[in-house]
């Protein structure tokens, strides 16, 4: 089986703010990490692969420094990994970007199964995944909750949806984006990272891919973001109530009692 | 597709909402849809916009008057029996189909589990833009696009996008960010009937069973009036007790954060904000919980904060109408049996 589990590097989200002067995003000092969604295709990759053979390959658009999330993946037990990277793929939006990966695929050759994350805890779209298989043509299965049977040629998954789950069948190559749910991602070994410094990465480029110019980058994304700005600041009088318990309850009481009849 | 000016506005005009069933009832984000669809198709100085409910399913016939109560104009109606299940790749067809169809202009989907599976691959299958997870829709007076507001980073940004020289202008939004209006039983509107062709029927993917939760701990806190969250600060599984406890006594239902859920003190069922639920309740009690900014973005929006903390300075403090300097373990119980009596 070849796989191809597609990797975001992001940065921490807890740590990211906005500079109050410039209205920038302030990079300086942000730690960047695998999107923790990842971890569980990744694993997922892996486990099919033990399962069936094949090889997985792990896949990332991104700034060269993208390479080191790839390394992380190969250390945790993927084969190989290639990353997409050229100044006029930045500035992608999800239609621009599932198009590049999915040239990626193309290009990898004979893939049978593409795994992603549920979604990238940056942008917290979910619409890359399905964006992929839209361009490749093939099915796609979301919100995949667990592997119920797994053959060569077909796939038994659960998805959840918010008011219950469904069981269904998929005939390979296809997309999944799969939740925590799947599995427990493992920990890399250490012969895996010393594999992993050794390992060569292929990068490909713009032109590597044969994308069309015109369907790439900023000019080629449907949508952009026009403006920035933080998150509103309720302005509000807070009423404060730091007595003993009994009498902020008391008090709380008989405001709320007021709320509810309303 | 990429389009000009002139072919953007001869063919251009409605704006749709894609319908969503559940158990046999309009979903409540459907007709929170309706309600800003409204809002933007009269706001479209063509003043021929119309509000546009697209419904699917094997069993929707009948249900097309609540959305004219809603205020839809028209409702396009799609039932076979292979709509049964959601099967992304025949739904994705047929969507595809009728928006080439009748060109809206702007397409809008709750942002549930089937509308963020749907709408990308729609977006991409007739070549346009789609914006995830909208907290704000509006349109730009001067130049008549739509307006996509949306959190990004964990909420710490909030980020105005436009879709200009693709139609339709695509957003999902989550349920409760907007309000239904009224219902105005005296309204109707047009039907129109389509269905599903066979080749769309053909796919590699088939549902073989479905299973409903039921009387799912997720409705319930979308529908309940007071919501009591647990934070760090409950300390354990057992420190739901009293979170319960309290909810119980309000008839309201539990919240949770996602450092508790992390925890597995409760279920991610029970999970506000950013990669939870956005709920808009009465009433919001958050016990122990500090106030990340990934939980704020899901529960801002209620009309009556109160927060349990021992920190004063907790962001959570600040944003409340109502802040509780002390020990939850001493506070809530004290609330719950005032509550009780």
């Amino acid at each position: 089986m070849k796989i191809v589990v597609c990797v975001k590097q992001v940065p921490a989200t807890t740590e990211v703010s906005i500079d109050p002067e410039t209205k920038r995003l302030i990079r300086e000092g942000v730690s960047i990490e695998m999107n923790p969604f990842d971890t569980y295709a990744l694993e997922q990759g892996i486990l099919l692969r033990e399962k069936h053979g094949g090889e997985v390959i792990v896949l990332s658009m991104g700034p060269a420094r993208a390479e080191l999330t790839i390394r992380e993946s190969i250390a945790c037990g993927a084969d190989r990994g290639v990353l997409l990277n050229g100044r006029p793929l930045g500035g992608s939006d999800t239609y621009a970007t599932s198009y590049i990966l999915s040239q990626g695929i193309k290009k990898i050759g004979d893939v049978d199964l593409v795994i992603c994350g549920k979604q990238a805890v940056d942008g917290d779209t979910a619409q890359v995944g399905p964006g992929m298989a839209a361009h490749l043509g093939w099915p796609q299965v979301t919100y995949v909750s667990r592997f119920v049977e797994s053959g060569p040629l077909e796939l038994k998954l659960e998805r959840m949806h918010e008011n219950g789950s469904d069981i269904s069948l998929v005939k390979l190559p296809a997309v999944l984006t799969v939740l925590k749910d799947v599995n427990i991602p493992r920990i890399p070994t250490l012969k895996g990272r010393l594999n992993s410094r050794k390992v060569d990465i292929t990068i490909w480029d713009e032109k590597d891919l044969e994308t069309d110019p015109e369907k790439i980058g900023l000019g080629g994304s449907p949508t952009r973001v026009v403006s920035t700005r933080k998150p509103d600041a309720r302005d509000k009088h807070t009423i404060v109530l730091n007595g003993s318990a009994s009498n902020s309850a008391r008090e709380l009481v008989q405001i709320l009692k007021s709320r509810i009849e309303l | 597709m990429k389009l000009t000016d002139t072919e953007i506005a001869d063919n251009y005009n409605d704006v749709w909402v894609l319908g969503e069933v559940v158990d046999g009832q309009i979903h409540k984000v459907t007709l929170e849809l309706l309600g800003v669809a409204r809002k933007l198709a009269d706001k479209r100085a063509s003043g021929n916009s119309k509000v546009v409910c697209l419904l699917m399913g094997n069993k929707v016939n009948g249900l097309e008057k609540n959305l004219f109560y809603q205020s839809a104009d028209r409702v396009i109606m799609v039932e076979d029996e292979s709509l049964k299940y959601f099967n992304d790749l025949i739904y994705a067809a047929v969507v595809s189909r009728l928006i080439k169809k009748y060109k809206p202009e702007i397409v809008i989907s709750g942002a549930t589990s089937k509308g963020r599976s749907l709408m990308p691959l729609v977006a991409v299958q007739i070549e346009t833009g789609l914006t995830a997870d909208c907290t704000g829709l509006d349109i730009d007076e001067e130049s008549g696009l739509l307006l996509q507001t949306r959190p990004a980073y964990g909420g710490n940004i909030i980020a105005t996008i436009k879709c200009e020289n693709h139609r339709p202008q695509m957003s999902t939004v989550r349920q409760g960010v907007f309000k239904a209006v009224e219902a105005d039983n005296s309204r109707t509107g047009e039907l129109i009937r389509e269905g599903v062709l066979e080749e769309e029927k053909q796919t590699r993917f088939t549902v073989l069973s479905e299973e409903s939760y039921g009387e799912d701990s997720k409705i319930s806190l979308h529908d309940a009036n007071i919501i009591v969250t647990g934070g760090r600060g409950v300390k354990s599984p057992e420190g739901f007790k009293i979170i319960h406890a309290l909810a119980e006594s309000v008839r309201g239902a539990v919240g949770a954060t996602r450092a508790t859920i992390d925890s597995g003190w409760i279920s991610y069922s029970h999970q506000v904000g950013q990669t939870g639920l956005t709920v808009q309740p009465k009433v919001y009690i958050a016990c122990g919980v500090s106030g990340q900014i990934q939980h704020l973005v899901g529960m801002q929006s209620s009309d009556f904060i109160i927060a349990i903390n021992k920190d004063p300075d907790a962001p959570i403090m600040q944003l409340a109408d109502v802040a509780i300097v002390g020990d939850l373990f001493e506070v809530v119980p004290e609330i719950t049996k005032l509550m009780s009596n």
